[in-house]
């Protein structure tokens, strides 16, 4: 009985717990807040970048691309923000002293847009290409029926797989403490890690397990909702195709508007 | 639908191809095709699929560059000119109606509007309205194109390219995709444009269209205009045996 209760106590006293909580709340959770957001943003906009070029006519464009995402993607994301994070430190100690965030979000931004590059491009593919012809027919230019008619399309159809690489970002920040982390700049993994060092019990770690959860499962489900509704909020067209009567010039159509009504809500 | 006033455009504008030729790969679609569409009319292209009528009508708006002849608008020659220039000319229906399933139905009618006329939201939205107001679907400017019947897109999808105050229209087979109890409302609504005196060059498989509506018929075939006249020259008295052959068929 009393090995069941070591145990137990091992990963959950409430005691430790209790200890490591303020750290957890006021610096952890925010800190890795801060490196999963920044990153996500670097990785979006970089990613959308990519795939674009990886779109492009131009090889020019569409080789790089291939060779960035091949790279990024193939790495340990551990090697990445060791590289990037040890290669680059003079140049980021010159430009804004000890601090491993810029460096830790630019690897984690870049890895992700590796990803997300992929993830765009499949969208934006998936896009008809009817709807190409008609904006470029209505005389929009091709940057301009991509950035207004293709791309938003093509976005939206992978929002889901776009919420999974956020995911992975929040559990893939953890890995800046590589870089070597002041007291202030830990995040939650460093300092669940450090109780756990210096108590030698694991409950610190496991408390740090539960905030990612805490983050992580609402987006998971926050992706199933998105696939739901877009896949049930938008039938396919042609769903009321047997409703259609001859519309004196502004009049109503009760039954189709009782229908739109209807599934809107 | 008739008792309403369709916009008409600025001025009539003609069209016309000289000799074009197109191929995709050892595929050559048009063999030197001439087609000429007076100002203020109508022509319905009829003939087999796969005879190159969908092409002819891409190379009028240079979605897809001929690799020899000529495009004409009143004349002259546009291949020199802004392809996107040239297509804020000319407006185009599709089959798959194309809507931007994105996009309310106001806002397909005004990205255009707002992004290529420089017009404000608001502005735009008047003339939108305008022109939704004319296929009568203004009540519908605030729902997705995911809840309208096929018709109804359709008839978005024409005020989409008029609220561009088009020189010409262009109609890749607009009711094929539409489910029968559905294309009179479009052809009729085609048909009132036509009498409004637009430029119209129309793909179609309603031959009762082009007999009543139109004012010249093509019969393409093989690539080439195999014949050319009014419809009632056409479909009562077929020159040839392939126009014959195809009427039997679709008559």
């Amino acid at each position: 009985m009393d090995t069941l209760r070591t145990v137990w106590e091992t990963f959950f006293d409430p005691q430790a717990m209790a200890e490591a909580l303020p750290d957890m709340l006021r610096v952890g959770l925010r800190n890795t807040l801060v490196l999963a957001l920044a990153s996500a943003v670097l990785g979006t906009v970089l990613g959308l970048l990519l795939a674009m070029a990886g779109l492009a006519r131009t090889r020019w464009l569409r080789w790089p691309a291939r060779l960035y995402t091949d790279l990024f993607r193939g790495l340990p994301v551990a090697v990445t923000i060791l590289l990037v994070g040890v290669g680059f430190a003079p140049i980021g100690l010159a430009l804004w002293g000890p601090n491993p965030y810029p460096l830790g979000i630019l690897a984690l931004g870049l890895v992700a847009a590796a990803y997300m590059g992929e993830i765009f491009r499949s969208g934006i593919q998936s896009v008809e290409t009817g709807q190409l012809e008609a904006s470029r027919a209505l005389g929009f230019s091709h940057w301009q029926a991509m950035r207004l008619v293709i791309v938003p399309q093509g976005v939206r159809r992978v929002l889901p797989a776009w919420v999974n690489q956020l995911i992975a970002l929040v559990k893939d920040s953890s890995l800046v403490y590589f870089l070597g982390l002041l007291a202030s700049q830990r995040e939650l993994f460093r300092i669940g890690q450090d109780y756990a060092a210096n108590t030698g019990n694991a409950s610190a770690l496991v408390l740090a397990g539960l905030l990612y959860l805490v983050i992580t499962v609402p987006l998971t489900h926050a992706v199933n909702a998105v696939d739901r509704r877009l896949r049930e909020g938008r039938p396919a067209g042609g769903a009321a195709d047997d409703l259609d009567t001859p519309h004196p010039p502004g009049g109503v159509d009760p039954v189709l508007t009782a229908v739109s009504e209807g599934a809107s809500r | 639908m008739s008792a309403t006033t369709l916009p008409t455009q600025a001025a009539a504008t003609s069209v016309g191809l000289r000799e074009v030729h197109v191929s995709f790969g050892r595929h050559r679609v048009l063999r030197g095709l001439s087609i000429d569409v007076p100002a203020g009319s109508t022509t319905c292209v009829i003939g087999p699929s796969g005879s190159g009528k969908s092409t002819a009508l891409r190379v009028v708006n240079r979605l897809l560059e001929p690799d020899s002849g000529d495009v004409l608008l009143d004349g002259r020659s546009v291949l020199d000119d802004d392809p996107d220039q040239l297509r804020r000319q000319i407006g185009m229906v599709f089959q798959q109606f194309n809507l931007f399933p994105h996009l309310t139905v106001l806002d397909n009618v005004t990205l255009a509007l707002r992004h290529l006329r420089g017009l404000g939201r608001e502005e735009a939205g008047e003339v939108a309205l305008a022109h939704l107001d004319t296929v009568g679907l203004r009540h519908k400017a605030s729902s997705r194109p995911s809840r309208l019947s096929g018709g109804q897109q359709q008839r978005v999808a024409i005020a989409r390219a008029l609220a561009l105050q088009p020189r010409v229209m262009l109609f890749d087979e607009a009711t094929s995709a539409l489910d029968p109890e559905l294309v009179k409302g479009v052809l009729s609504l085609m048909a009132d444009l036509a009498g409004a005196g637009m430029t119209m060059l129309v793909v179609t498989h309603e031959m009762g269209f082009a007999r009543e509506v139109a004012d010249h018929v093509a019969f393409i075939d093989g690539g080439v205009v195999v014949e050319h006249g009014e419809p009632a020259q056409l479909f009562d008295a077929p020159a040839t045996d392939r126009l014959r052959r195809f009427l039997s068929q679709v008559l």
